[in-house]
């Protein structure tokens, strides 16, 4: 008999049919009766204490439904994890947009110049606007320090081996801020009547996050707030905490008007007002022996959080596992640092810290390469994690993990060694200079060290009179395909038809805490915890006389009516247990850090033209191990997506600030890549397996983010020989330097022209 | 939040919308998308960026693809538009849909039905684009999911199909 398996096809996106008709309902698509509009007041400045606040004298503002912070019944915070940031500034603001009123009225036109006629008086104070600032100290704009968190991570005696080193290599690299640009925009509708308490539908990640903040906020019990997930427009870390806030305010304006009130934010607002990537800076210090053995190194890695700590402290805890790359260091000293300045918050963004740590990383590899003296492939070779070696953290790679298997394919795949040396060759008279550069890292599956312990994740799979099953998690579809994944595994667990197996919208009041829908966590945590509550309906059924194995689909549906019937709901569920041999210490950040690693070695290929100094990306191969692909086609885009929006960070994406504010605030002027602007870019999957993952999967949503950009700019470097170490990496870089140079070409060779 | 016509002078137009005859009041300067989706509840129409660069709301106004953040409702009198809802029943639409769905051409889905009311606009003059044509006739639509590439393939494919018929 042949077995035909769900899991590892590419079936069609649960949601799909609705999306390509447009039947797909997002919140700005729905509309409550009554409904009013909301929009929110902001600073206009980027640190201060408010004087005073006038409603000027030509609107009709008992049209209005206004509110501030004393209209808040619980407490002033976005509950996350320090509770530092207000919900709406009292008396100081922090950041430039800060919000300070809301307005609410039934005209979403009158709107605009309602927000524009309230004058804030503020009396200024200096602010603090980037990492080295903050870090002088001379204004404190946060705790005592201007420091959110630090972490230190130390493995062997790094101060013993500088002596022995044949070289050091020291290497500064920066990235800048970037924008999610998911294409719909934050908004939220919210309800409240004093029976039912707060209803908020909106477009979001993490429905247990806007929860926990609401209960905080509005000082309501659990069962009091309601949080619904309506369809979501693309998130990609910009849905994770944001969505909490803009709930918190269309919460407050629905419950001091007692009429449901809708807030969504136009692109102007969604890209000055919330979250982005965090700008880093990164310094190594490395030991290297004369063959290009990595001996110990130390690492500085610091990222801009903004004004309020959020969520900074978790991605600079990512970013400081990820410092050290896929290599083996004997020894290491990792020190690391959130620092405050006066911008809104940075916040969470697919990668999450490692983007930044490992454009470092990589960059740096290619420079210890060219110190040394052998090539970029060479230098990596050499220093590979392997099975049993310890990563920084001293977690031992238990996985089989093959990256010199790894590196050499993707270097067949991209044809790397003879375009390598045709581009050597052909440079040296073009003004079309080409390059090839090569990436390697990994991304960590899952919460951080002992956070899946904490998170406890619960999801439940039930079965109804019909026969039919439906997965309850509150891990939200944002278009990475949770909804397919989930009832895959489920449908594979159950030996029913994909069809036979539904996913219930999430909705706190249905469906049970499996977490946030973060951190690569979705295929492989909580895929894990589906399959298990789905194998309990099938042991409940079985364990009875109304089935036995090797059902029929139909069978399974009759046996189910006869059970619910005889014994009430079918219902599994499953709650996360931490594997046995995961040990981590918060203290010492030693230990495992995630259960699974993905890996990853990726390859560029560009042009550098010295007639406009724009880079294009030619051709792209990125070659993964990601465990089981439990859905060839969507795995595939979610690595082309990620490839993309890390190709507009390396290139394109320029957050152009002004005194804490983002200026370049619309579509028009920041540049995301359009569909003229990529290579084919090559998806290539290994499948190793993880016994911690559903069927063996492990995390893949962040994974592309990581490598494109130091794969990019290292290809930059072999066309130009411009080391270059900050990004993004814009056309005016690359003729500040390279344009004397080239000019200088331009002009003699035009002189031997007319000799 | 939208440019705020004021609540001055609103008057009636006339246009055709999905094959129906419709009137509505709207001050002149309304946009079109905000009439589509608020007066006319076509909310397959979606907003992006209210300034004409992400092409989520691409609709046809008499045959030409526009962004409706852009057109003035007073401009649309008496045109013929056409949003996603009125295109069920085109020939190109079922083999686009599929397309989509089996290549993974959709992802979180607020830019498609912009994609696909494009990916019509393309085939209806270029029924076997190259891969060039393709991403010029997508280069007003913006979609942060995806990469391009398996939408690419989509219309591809979608192209590939009815030649075969």
């Amino acid at each position: 008999m042949t077995v035909h398996h769900i899991v590892g096809a590419s079936v069609p996106r649960k949601e799909g049919w609705d999306k390509v008709t447009g039947a797909a309902r997002y919140v700005d698509d729905m509309v409550l009766p009554g409904m009013l509009y909301g929009a929110t007041v902001r600073s206009t400045i980027a640190r201060g204490k408010i004087r005073k606040i006038t409603f000027g004298p030509d609107v009709a503002w008992n049209e209005y439904v206004v509110v501030s912070a004393r209209d808040i019944p619980g407490k002033n915070c976005i509950a996350l994890i320090l509770d530092d940031q207000p919900c709406l500034a009292s008396d100081s603001v922090n950041h430039p947009e800060e919000p300070i009123l809301l307005l609410a009225h039934p005209d979403r036109h009158k709107l605009r110049k309602a927000v524009d006629a309230v004058a804030i008086e503020y009396e200024p104070l200096p602010p603090v606007h980037t990492i080295e600032d903050s870090e002088r100290k001379s204004t404190i704009i946060w705790g005592a320090d201007n420091t959110f968190k630090t972490f230190l991570v130390e493995k062997g005696d790094v101060d013993s081996v500088w002596k022995e080193a044949a070289h050091v290599v020291e290497g500064e690299y920066f990235t800048g801020a970037q924008e999610q640009l998911y294409i719909e925009n934050n908004g939220v509708i919210a309800a409240y009547d004093a029976g039912h308490g707060v209803t908020v539908w909106g477009s979001l990640q993490c429905p247990y996050y806007v929860h926990k903040a609401l209960m905080t906020l509005l000082a309501l019990p659990e069962e009091k707030v309601r949080v619904v997930q309506m369809e979501t427009g693309g998130a990609f870390g910009g849905k994770e905490e944001y969505p909490s806030m803009i709930a918190g305010h269309a919460a407050l304006l629905a419950m001091k008007s007692g009429r449901p009130v809708k807030i969504i934010y136009d692109r102007t607002e969604d890209m000055v007002a919330t979250t982005k990537r965090h700008p880093s800076r990164t310094r190594h210090r490395t030991a290297v022996s004369k063959e290009g053995k990595i001996l110990g190194g130390k690492i500085e890695f610091t990222i801009d959080g903004g004004a309020y700590a959020t969520l900074s402290s978790v991605v600079l805890s990512r970013g400081t596992i990820h410092a050290g790359g896929p290599y083996y260091w004997p020894s290491v000293r990792i020190r690391t640092k959130a620092v405050a300045t006066n911008t809104p918050p940075h916040g969470a963004f697919r990668g999450f810290g490692a983007p930044q740590s490992l454009f470092a990383m990589e960059r740096h590899m290619d420079r210890i390469a060219q110190v040394v003296g052998i090539s970029p492939i060479e230098v990596r070779r050499r220093n590979f994690l392997k099975p049993g070696q310890t990563t920084t953290t001293q977690q031992v790679i238990r996985e089989q993990i093959d990256l010199n298997h790894l590196l050499d394919r993707a270097l067949e795949l991209s044809d790397y060694a003879a375009k390598k040396k045709r581009f050597a060759e052909e440079n040296k008279t073009a003004t079309r200079k080409k390059g090839i550069g090569i990436a390697a890292f990994l991304h960590g599956a899952g919460f951080t060290g002992s956070g899946e312990r904490y998170l406890n994740s619960l999801v439940a799979v039930e079965a109804t009179a019909d026969g039919n099953v439906r997965v309850l998690v509150s891990s939200a579809e944002f278009g990475q395909g949770t909804n397919t994944v989930l009832c895959q595994i489920a449908a594979e667990a159950l030996g029913l038809p994909y069809e036979s197996v539904a996913i219930a919208q999430p909705d706190t009041t249905v469906v049970p805490n499996s977490g946030p829908t973060v951190a690569s966590r979705t295929a492989m945590i909580v895929g894990k915890l589906v399959q298990s509550a789905a194998q309990g309906i099938r042991q409940t059924v079985t364990k009875t006389e109304l089935l036995s194995d090797g059902y029929t689909p139909q069978q399974f549906s009759d046996a189910c009516r006869e059970y619910t019937a005889t014994h009430g709901a079918l219902k599994s569920l499953a709650r996360y247990e931490a594997p046995a041999d995961v040990f981590w210490d918060d203290e010492k950040y030693r230990g495992e850090a995630y259960a699974a690693f993905a890996w990853a070695v990726y390859v560029a290929e560009v042009t550098v033209d010295l007639t406009t100094y724009g880079v294009t990306v030619d051709d792209f191969v990125a070659l993964q191990e990601v465990g089981k692909v439990i859905n060839p086609v969507l795995a595939a885009g979610q690595i082309t997506g990620g490839v993309a929006q890390a190709i507009g960070f390396a290139l394109y994406e320029k957050v152009v600030w002004q005194n804490g504010r983002m200026m370049n605030n619309q579509m028009t002027n920041y540049i995301m890549p359009t569909s003229v602007d990529l290579p084919p870019i090559r998806v290539f999957f290994e499948e190793l397996g993880n016994v911690h993952g559903a069927h063996g999967a492990k995390g893949i949503g962040e994974l592309p983010m990581d490598g494109p950009a130091p794969a990019i700019v290292n290809a930059v470097e072999d066309a130009t020989g411009v080391p270059f170490c900050s990004i993004p990496l814009l056309p005016e870089e690359l003729l500040d330097a390279l344009g004397s140079e080239s000019l200088e070409q331009d002009v003699s060779s035009l002189a031997r022209g007319s000799a | 939040m939208n440019p705020p016509p004021e609540k001055t002078a609103k008057y009636e137009v006339s246009f055709t919308v999905n094959g129906e005859a419709k009137k509505v009041l709207a001050h002149p300067m309304e946009r079109l998308l905000d009439v589509l989706r608020n007066d006319l509840g076509l909310t397959g129409t979606k907003e992006g960026c209210g300034e004409g660069e992400c092409g989520s709301c691409c609709v046809l106004l008499d045959g030409m693809l526009v962004n409706s953040c852009l057109i003035p409702v007073a401009q649309a009198n008496g045109v013929s538009v056409v949003t996603i809802e009125g295109m069920s029943a085109h020939n190109l639409m079922k083999p686009l849909q599929e397309a989509f769905l089996q290549c993974g051409g959709a992802q979180c889905g607020i830019c498609t039905p912009g994609m696909i009311l494009a990916a019509v606009h393309l085939l209806e003059k270029k029924p076997e684009p190259a891969l060039a044509d393709i991403q010029e006739g997508l280069a007003g639509n913006l979609c942060r999911c995806t990469g391009y590439m398996q939408i690419f393939e989509a219309i591809a494919h979608a192209a590939r199909q009815r030649a075969a018929q």
